[in-house]
Parts: C-alpha cells; structure tokens; sequence
C-alpha cells in the first residue's frame, strides 16, 4: 500500500477550513454546558427533592447514552412534532448547526455538572464549620468559599471534559456540518485516499487537545499557588 | 446569677444530644460567667467536642435550652447570626481558608458580615496579626506556615470579629511538641485581657495557671466543675481521678 506524505501536508489547509467550526461547536456548546451545569449542580444540591430529582434524572439519562443517538434524536426525531416546529426552537432545531449545539450542550451539562460536584464534596468541612463558626451565612460560604476551592478541584477532570467535547464535536460531521471531520470526509470523498486525509485529522485534532491540555495545565497552576505541594 | 447579679454569658440546661440512638450529650448544666476561663477535660469521645459546638450551633441540641449572650438558640436564624458574631471559635485542625491570604482570612468575615470597610478591616487584621507575634505572614497563604503559625492566624481570625467568648476545641493537639506553646503563650494573654474562654484542652499546666474552673466530662456527662486547686489536688469523682492519674503519669 502507498503511503502519500505529500498529500497530507497539501490536505491540512483545506482542512483548517473547517477549524472554525469545530472550534464554533466546542466553545459555544461548552459555555451554554457549562452554564447549565451550574444550575443542574445547585439542583442537585439544593437538598429539595423536587429540584434534586429532575437534575438526578437528567444526568443519568445524559450520562448513560451516546452523543450520537442524542444528536440524532434531536436531529431526526423532534421535527417530527407540530408542537417542535412550531415552537420558538424551530430555528434552531431546524438547522444541524443547531441541533449539534443543543446535543452537545445537553451532553456536557450533564458532565460537567457531576464534575462541578465533585469539587463542592471535595471542600472540606472544617474549613466550612469555621466559615459558619465566624458568621458567613450558608450563601456567603457557597460563593467565597466552596465555589473557589470547588473550581480548583474540578479543574482537571473538566479539562478532560473539554477534551472529549472536541473529540465529540466530529459527531457532527454525520448531520452534513463541514468541520474538520466533515471537511475530511468530503476530501475523502474527491481523493480516494482515506488513510492520509484521517491522519492530517488527526493531526489537526491532537495539536488542538494539546493545547487545551496546556492552557488548563497553566490555569491550574495558577488556581492552585496556595497548594502547598503543587 | 452570679453574686455581682450579672446574667452568665453562656447557659447550658438539661442540653441533650443525640446521634442517631446515641447520645452524646446527658442532661448539660453549665454556666459560664463574664469574663470567666473555664477549661473542659475528659477521655475521647466524652462529649466535649459536641458540647462546645453546640454553644456556636454547629451543632444542633435536641433538648434543653442553650442562651448565649442573651440569645436562645432556636431554628431562628437570626439568633444563631447573632450567636456567631458574639462568639469566636478556634479549631484542632485549624482550618483556615486555605485559598485566601493570611491577611484576607483575617478580612473575610468583617467585610462580609460586619460590612466594615476595606481599609478598616485591614487595619484590625494587622493589628491582631501583631498581637499573635505574625505580622510578617500577612501575604502567605496558610500552607506556607507552619502549624504553630497557622493556630495563631485562627485565633486572629476569631478575634476579628470582636468576639465576646471563645471557643477553643484542643488548640493544641494537632500541633508538634515544639510549637505548643506559642499557642499557649497566646492563649494566656488573651486571658490576661480578660477575654471569656470555654476552653477544651488537655494541657494541664494552662489548665492550672489560667483556669478559673475546670469541668471534666465522662460520656456525656459534666461529673465534677472545680477550681484548679481543688480539681487536681482533692478531685471527688471516682472517674476524675482515674483519668487524672492517667494523665498526669506521663
Ligand atoms: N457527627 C457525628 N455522628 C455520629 N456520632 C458522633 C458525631 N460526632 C460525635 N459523635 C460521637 O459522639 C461522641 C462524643 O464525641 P465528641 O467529638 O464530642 O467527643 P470528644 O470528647 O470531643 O472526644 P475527643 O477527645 O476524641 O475529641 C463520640 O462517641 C462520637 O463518636
Ligand atoms: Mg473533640
């Protein structure tokens, strides 16, 4: 079998065409995720049942299926409803862009949220006994104390989080979106040559996850200056 | 009352607490009176934990009234507030904010509760810095000081915020030797100054230098209150001088 070096290095600037929107897919979906975690996570702690339940419900049927089916289900699935294409969120729905959002986003949530309270159970109680024995109340310590200390706890399992959105953002090329992976899969297409074109993929994919990785390493690093052993 | 006819800062009566089946706390009757230094001693798992942080609600007595300062502590939140901002605790394991600044463990709660401003926060910081002998750990985090240090920023913290009493749970028991009695040290002058201290300690020389009264408690109970004299020299209770004799042996 031969192996085209060549056509490789000449495969990645087209590819880079679809860059932008994996990087749209991973950032937007990460921020509307990240921003739903949140109030999952307050749910879920809130230690009323009617809140916590419905959170509980939500990352476990997130957690427990594939982004693909959720894509497609969201993708195939819900124009089926009169009541979906005549809702507000048609737009949205209609277009596989939007659709891939709302998967991901949904995804990641239900990620990130379980991460986020990871870091919350982290903060140790004695250091939250002493925040009540000075007078914060149960508010105060939430946001000055638990949600710092949290963050740095979370911050490398959601930097593996982030990771895997990028990974999971090449889902999208099976709804027609042209990212990387779809633009790939059209070069593919014209070429005949899919082992090269995978490998420029991939080579797009692990300089990006590599600089994710050190981009949250230094962040990390900075979150964590009063760690002694850091 | 006391003699004077003042109300006592602290009263315990008939507290009981409970967890799950067990109980930690029997039927507590104590009284501690303004500017009073009481010391509470007794074998592990007696209860003097659960006791002291009953006074500050963290923890919660299920029977028996609690009044500390004028304030019963009920489910009412205000009363507990008002409790918290009236009593200063200090913990065996310190624990200081580890994310925050010396300084900014010292600032935090008058700024947040009290709503002393910046500048005034930090000049009481600094100076109670000064008073437990750190005024040069201001910027550090906590992990960068050693333990003796660390104790003396908690008790910096609690004074912040011009506690009327306070708490100490074993001070000095998570602390190598070396470093025990720089605490100490700190502990007897706030005593000097006439602070109100409930005090759970083993330390027996504190014990006896500082304490007006000493109250020793066997599971779940208060068996015998004295002044230090009495307490180490003629201890009535079959328990008290069973634990005395083991702990004076070494
Ligand atoms: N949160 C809790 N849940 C269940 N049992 C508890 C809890 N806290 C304390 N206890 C039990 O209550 C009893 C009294 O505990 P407490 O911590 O008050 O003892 P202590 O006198 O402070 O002991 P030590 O000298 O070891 O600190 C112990 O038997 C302990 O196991
Ligand atoms: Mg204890």
């Amino acid at each position: 079998m031969s192996f085209d070096v060549s056509l490789i290095i000449d495969s990645l600037p087209k590819m880079l065409r679809g860059l932008g929107l994996t990087l749209q897919l991973l950032f937007i979906s990460s921020f509307i995720g990240l921003a739903l975690a949140v109030v999952i996570l307050l749910m879920r702690i809130s230690g009323r049942w009617f809140l916590s339940a419905p959170a509980a419900v939500y990352i476990y049927v997130f957690r427990g299926t594939p982004i693909l089916v959720q894509i497609f289900v969201i993708y195939y699935g819900l124009p089926q409803f009169e009541l979906i294409r005549e809702s507000i969120f048609w737009p949205i729905l209609r277009e596989p862009f939007g659709c891939c959002v709302v998967a991901l986003s949904l995804n990641s949530g239900a990620y990130v949220s379980e991460i986020l309270r990871g870091g919350v159970l982290g903060v140790e109680k004695g250091v939250l006994e002493a925040a009540s024995a000075v007078g914060l109340s149960k508010r105060q310590r939430f946001i000055y104390i638990t949600t710092p200390i949290a963050v740095r706890l979370a911050i490398p399992a959601y930097s593996n989080d982030t990771i895997s959105m990028l990974k999971a953002t090449a889902l999208a090329s099976t709804v027609t979106l042209l990212e990387v992976t779809g633009v790939a899969r059209t070069i593919v297409a014209e070429t005949f040559a899919p082992y090269e074109i995978f490998i420029a993929a991939a080579i797009i994919y692990v300089t990006l996850a590599s600089m994710f990785q050190k981009g949250f390493g230094l962040f990390e690093k900075r979150m964590s200056r009063y760690v002694k052993d850091a | 009352m006391s003699e004077d006819g003042q109300q006592p800062i602290i009263v315990l009566e008939d507290v009981c607490k409970y967890f799950g089946d067990f109980q930690a706390l029997k039927n507590i009757n104590f009284q501690v009176q303004k500017g009073e230094r009481i010391v509470v001693c007794g074998p592990s798992g007696s209860g003097k934990s659960t006791m002291i942080r009953c006074i500050n609600r963290l923890e919660e007595h299920d029977s028996g009234k609690i009044i500390v300062n004028g304030h019963e502590l009920t489910n009412d939140v205000k009363d507990i507030d008002a409790v918290r901002r009236e009593v200063g605790m200090v913990f065996q394991s310190f624990n200081l904010f580890p994310h925050l600044k010396v300084i900014d463990n010292l600032m935090l709660a008058p700024k947040l509760v009290r709503k002393t401003s910046k500048a005034e926060a930090r000049e009481s910081a600094m100076r109670l810095l000064e008073r437990v002998y750190i005024p040069d750990q201001a910027d550090k985090y906590p992990s960068q000081l050693s333990g003796g240090q660390q104790q003396r920023v908690a008790i910096a913290r609690a004074l912040c915020m011009n506690p009327e009493v306070m708490l100490f749970d074993e001070p000095t028991s998570a602390l190598d030797p070396e470093m025990i009695s720089e605490v100490l040290d700190v502990m007897v002058e706030l005593a000097e100054e006439g602070m109100t201290m409930v005090c759970v300690t083993h330390e027996m020389g504190f014990a006896r230098s500082v304490a007006n009264n000493i109250a020793f408690m066997d599971r779940g109970e208060i068996v015998e209150t004295n002044p230090p004299n009495e307490f180490f020299n003629n201890p009535r209770n079959e328990r008290t001088k069973l634990f005395l004799s083991q702990i004076l042996s070494h």
